[in-house]
C-alpha cells in the first residue's frame, strides 16, 4: 500500500491518480502476476513490461528476474487473486521425486533445493523468517504385480538422474516390517522416498513469495481479466499454409463488483492461470475457429476432493504420504490423529467443475473402501471436513506446458501440471524467467514440455503406476 | 556486483518514497527555537537514510551467509590429496569438533590446540582409510551441506550436534545415510529443528539413544516425545528442559527451587 500511495503522489496527471487508486482496489479471480523490475515512471495508462496472470506460485519468476537482472527493471502489477479459490492453497501440498520423466525429477529436486534455502531466497529484512512447516516423511508408492515392472524402471531413472533422487525399493515383507499397519495383500513392490520428499504448507509458501515480491517493489492489484486487445498477423509457413499470429497489446481488467475496467498495456504476457488458462487463451480466440491453423490450449479444470478424517488408532509419526495402486492416497495431518485422504476419479466419472461443492458420496464409494482395506485401522474413522479444488488438467498428456504459445507471439505458458504444480513451482518459475530474460533455458532444459509436442501430437506421458 | 546494483536502485527508489518523512522532519527542525540535541539529530538523520541502513544490514547478512557456506563447503581439495576419510577428519577438526576413530579409545582434537586455537598435531593426515566412529560437533556451525563431508563415514555410531544453530530439519533428513550404524544422536538445544524434522528420524531404526532436550520450536513437547517413542521403540529418548504439564517426580526438584527463588525475589521487590 505504501508503494501505491507514493506512486499516487509522484504521478501528476489526474487520470493516472484516478486509475492508480482504482487499481489498488481490484479483486480478481485468478490472476497473479510475476513482477518484473522496472519502476515505471509516469503513466497515463498502466504500462507494464510483463503481465503475468496466475493463481499459482509463480512469483518465483519474479524474484529470479529481480535477482539476476538489474537492467530489467520492469514494472509489474501483481494482479492479486482471491486466494480462497486458488488451487495452490487447496492442495495437499506434497512434494516428491518419484516420477518417470527425468525432467519432472529434476524439477522436483530443484524445487526441494529452493525450499531448503528458502530464507536465503525469500527472506525479507526485518520480517519473520519463512517457515514452510515441511514434514520430511517421504512418499510411499505401492505396486501390484501388473505394474511392478513400471515401478522398477522408474526407480532406475530416479537413481540415475544427476544428483540422484534418494528412493528405496521395498519388497512386501520389508514393507510389512517397516510399516506394520499396512495390509500388504496384493502389494508386490513399494517405492519409498528417503530425502527431499514430504509435504508442506502451501499457503506459507505462497505468502512468502508474495511478501518478497511486495518488498521488491511490486504493486499488488486485484482484478479479473475479461478481454484482450490484440493484433493479428496472417503469415504463410513453409508448407504454404496460412497461420495466424496474434500479439497481445493490452489486457482489459475488470474491477470486482463494478462495471469499471482498466486496460493494462503490456509487452509480454505469462499465462500461469492454472485451471483457467484454457479460458484465458479462449479469450484470445485461439483455436475457436476464427483463426487458421490454430491450436487451442488443452488445459481444463478438473475437480478433486480432499477429505480430512480423524482416526485415533491410525499410523503414527512415521506414516509417509501413501499412494496405493488403486489411486487412493492419504497423509498424516498434524499430531492429533487427523489424516488427509482422497482419490482420483475415473475418466468417465469426472465431477462437475461448475463450483467447488464436495460430493460426500465419493468418499463412501471410492475412497473409504480402498483405504480401509489397505490400512485396517482406518475402518473406524470419522470425516471431519472436506474441500474441493481444481487441477489444471492437461487433457493431452497430463504434464506441464512451458514456453511460448505458437499462435500468440508474446504469451508464455506455464500451466497444465495436472496436480504437480505446487511441487514444481519454484523451478518452473526460474525456467520461465530464463526464457523471458535469456530466450533459452540455462539451468534445466525443459524443452520436452514445450507446446511443440501438442502440435506434433507426440504426448510426453508420465508412466506412473497409478 | 549485479545484485548490488539492483539493490542500490531499490534503495534509491525507497529513498524517493520518503520525501514526506523528510519534509516533516525538516519542518520540525525549522519551527523549534534551537537545533535539537545531537542524539535526536542523529536519529533524524538515520530515519532519512533508512534505506541505506537497510542496505548495510542486508549486505552484512549476506556476508554472514557466505562465510557460513564457506565453512561448510565440501572439502574436495583435501580429498584429492588425502582421500575421503582424512578429508572428513580434517573437516571435523576445522569446525572445532572432535572425533574418535574406530577401534581407538582416545578422542582426537580435544586438546590438540594451542593457545591460538590452532591444532598442532597433524598426525591424522597419515591415517588414510581409517573410519570415524564417534563425532562430536556440538556448538559448531555445521549445516546440511557440511554433512556431505561426513557422508562417507559408514561406520559412524555416535553423532552429537547439540547447540548447533544451523542444524535444521533438512540436516536430520539427510541422516538416513547412517541408518544402519548410528546408535546415538544428540540434537538437543538446536533452535531450528521442528516436528517435521523429527519425523525424518524414522529411518534410523538402529538408534539406541536419542537426546531431544530443549528444542525451541516444538510446540507440544509431551505429545511429540510420546510419538517419538512409538516411532522408535528400541530407542532411549532423553527429553529434558520442557515444561510438561504432568511433571514426573524427577524434574520437580529443580523447578521447585526456581519457583521459591522467584517468590523471594517478588517479595523483596514488594517490600521496596
Amino acid at each position: 500500500m505504501t508503494h501505491m500511495s507514493s506512486h499516487r503522489d509522484n504521478v501528476k496527471d489526474v487520470h493516472s491518480t484516478f486509475f492508480g487508486a482504482k487499481i489498488s482496489r481490484l479483486r480478481s479471480r485468478q490472476k497473479k502476476i510475476l513482477p518484473y523490475l522496472y519502476e515505471y515512471l509516469s503513466c497515463l495508462q498502466i504500462q507494464t513490461q510483463v503481465l503475468i496472470f496466475e493463481i499459482r506460485i509463480l512469483p518465483s519468476v519474479i524474484f529470479v528476474i529481480v535477482e539476476c537482472n538489474n537492467q530489467f527493471v520492469c514494472s509489474l502489477i501483481m494482479l492479486c487473486l482471491q486466494y480462497s479459490r486458488a488451487s495452490t492453497v487447496l492442495s495437499a501440498g506434497g512434494i516428491r521425486q518419484q516420477f518417470s520423466l527425468p525432467e519432472n525429477i529434476h524439477l522436483s529436486l530443484a524445487s526441494a533445493d529452493f525450499m531448503r534455502n528458502i530464507n536465503e531466497h525469500l527472506g525479507v529484512l526485518n520480517e519473520d523468517p519463512v517457515d514452510l512447516q515441511f514434514n520430511h516423511s517421504g512418499y510411499l508408492f505401492l505396486a501390484s504385480e501388473g505394474v511392478a515392472h513400471i515401478m522398477e524402471e522408474n526407480y532406475k531413472t530416479q537413481r540415475c538422474v544427476d544428483a540422484g533422487a534418494k528412493v528405496r525399493l521395498l519388497s512386501a515383507s520389508q514393507l510389512k516390517h517397516k510399516f506394520p499397519w499396512i495390509n500388504t495383500d496384493g502389494v508386490v513392490l513399494a517405492s519409498y522416498g528417503l530425502e527431499n520428499e514430504g509435504w508442506l504448507d502451501p499457503w506459507m509458501l505462497l505468502n512468502a513469495f508474495r511478501r518478497k515480491a511486495l518488498s521488491m517493489g511490486v504493486i499488488q492489484c486485484h482484478g479479473e481479466v475479461t478481454d484482450f486487445k490484440y493484433s493479428i498477423q496472417v503469415l504463410r509457413n513453409a508448407d504454404g499454409e496460412e497461420v495466424t499470429l496474434k500479439s497481445v497489446k493490452s489486457v482489459k481488467v475488470q474491477m470486482p463488483n463494478s462495471l469499471e475496467y482498466q486496460p493494462v498495456e503490456c509487452a509480454i504476457v505469462v499465462n500461469a492461470a492454472g485451471a483457467f488458462s484454457g479460458k484465458l487463451t479462449e479469450m484470445l480466440e485461439v483455436g475457436v475457429g476464427y483463426g487458421i491453423n490454430e491450436i487451442p490450449l488443452p488445459v481444463e479444470p478438473r475437480k478433486r476432493f480432499v477429505f480430512v478424517v480423524h482416526c485415533p488408532d491410525g499410523p503414527g509419526l512415521d506414516s509417509p504420504f501413501l499412494i496405493d495402486y488403486s489411486g487412493v492416497y492419504f497423509r498424516r495431518e498434524g499430531l492429533g490423529g487427523n489424516y488427509i485422504c482422497g482419490a482420483s476419479p475415473e475418466e468417465s466419472k469426472e465431477p462437475d467443475v461448475g463450483d467447488l461443492e464436495v460430493d460426500h458420496q465419493f468418499f463412501e464409494e471410492n475412497v473409504w473402501p480402498s483405504l480401509a482395506s489397505r490400512v485396517p485401522a482406518f475402518e473406524k474413522l470419522k470425516v471431519c471436513s472436506s474441500w474441493a479444488g481444481f487441477y489444471d488438467y492437461n487433457t493431452f498428456d497430463q504434464n506441464g506446458i512451458i514456453g511460448l504459445h505458437p499462435n500468440i507471439r508474446n504469451m508464455y505458458l506455464a500451466t497444465g501440471f495436472s496436480g504437480h504444480g505446487l511441487q514444481h513451482s519454484p523451478a518452473v518459475g526460474r525456467a520461465v524467467a530464463e526464457l523471458i530474460l535469456n530466450g533459452k533455458y540455462q539451468t534445466l532444459d525443459l524443452s520436452a514440455f514445450s507446446f511443440r509436442r501438442i502440435m506434433k501430437q507426440e504426448p510426453v506421458m508420465e508412466r506412473n503406476i497409478v | 556486483m549485479a545484485a548490488n546494483m539492483s539493490a542500490c536502485l531499490l534503495a534509491l527508489h525507497r529513498c524517493c518514497q520518503y520525501p514526506a518523512l523528510a519534509l516533516v522532519a525538516r519542518r520540525q527542525w525549522s519551527s523549534s527555537p534551537a537545533p535539537p540535541p545531537l542524539h535526536r539529530r542523529l536519529l533524524l538523520f538515520l530515519t532519512q537514510q533508512y534505506s541505506d541502513i537497510e542496505m548495510l544490514i542486508s549486505w552484512s547478512s549476506r556476508r554472514t551467509r557466505k562465510q557460513l557456506h564457506k565453512k561448510n563447503v565440501y572439502y574436495g581439495y583435501t580429498e584429492s590429496f588425502y582421500g575421503r576419510d582424512v578429508a572428513s577428519a580434517y573437516f571435523v577438526l576445522r569446525m572445532k569438533g572432535t572425533f574418535r576413530y574406530v577401534g581407538q579409545s582416545e578422542w582426537y582434537g580435544a586438546d590438540q590446540r594451542n593457545k591460538l586455537g590452532l591444532f598442532e598435531d597433524w598426525e591424522f593426515l597419515n591415517y588414510k582409510e581409517r573410519q570415524l566412529e564417534e563425532v562430536d560437533l556440538s556448538d559448531t556451525e555445521i549445516n546440511y551441506t557440511g554433512l556431505s563431508n561426513i557422508e562417507v563415514q559408514r561406520s559412524l555410531k555416535t553423532l552429537k550436534v547439540s547447540h548447533c544453530p544451523e542444524v535444521d530439519d533438512w540436516f536430520l533428513e539427510k541422516l538416513h545415510i547412517f541408518e544402519d550404524t548410528l546408535e546415538e544422536l544428540d540434537i538437543s538445544h538446536c533452535p531450528r529443528i521442528t516436528i517435521g524434522g523429527l519425523a525424518a528420524l524414522r529411518n534410523l531404526k538402529g538408534l539406541k539413544r536419542l537426546n531431544v532436550s530443549s528444542l525451541a520450536k516444538i510446540s507440544n513437547p509431551g505429545l511429540v516425545i510420546i510419538l517419538l517413542e512409538e516411532m522408535l521403540p528400541q530407542c532411549d529418548i532423553t527429553a529434558t528442559g520442557y515444561k510438561l504439564d504432568l511433571d514426573p517426580v524427577m524434574d520437580n526438584e529443580e523447578e521447585e527451587e526456581e519457583e521459591e527463588m522467584e517468590k523471594e525475589k517478588n517479595l523483596f521487590q514488594r517490600w521496596r
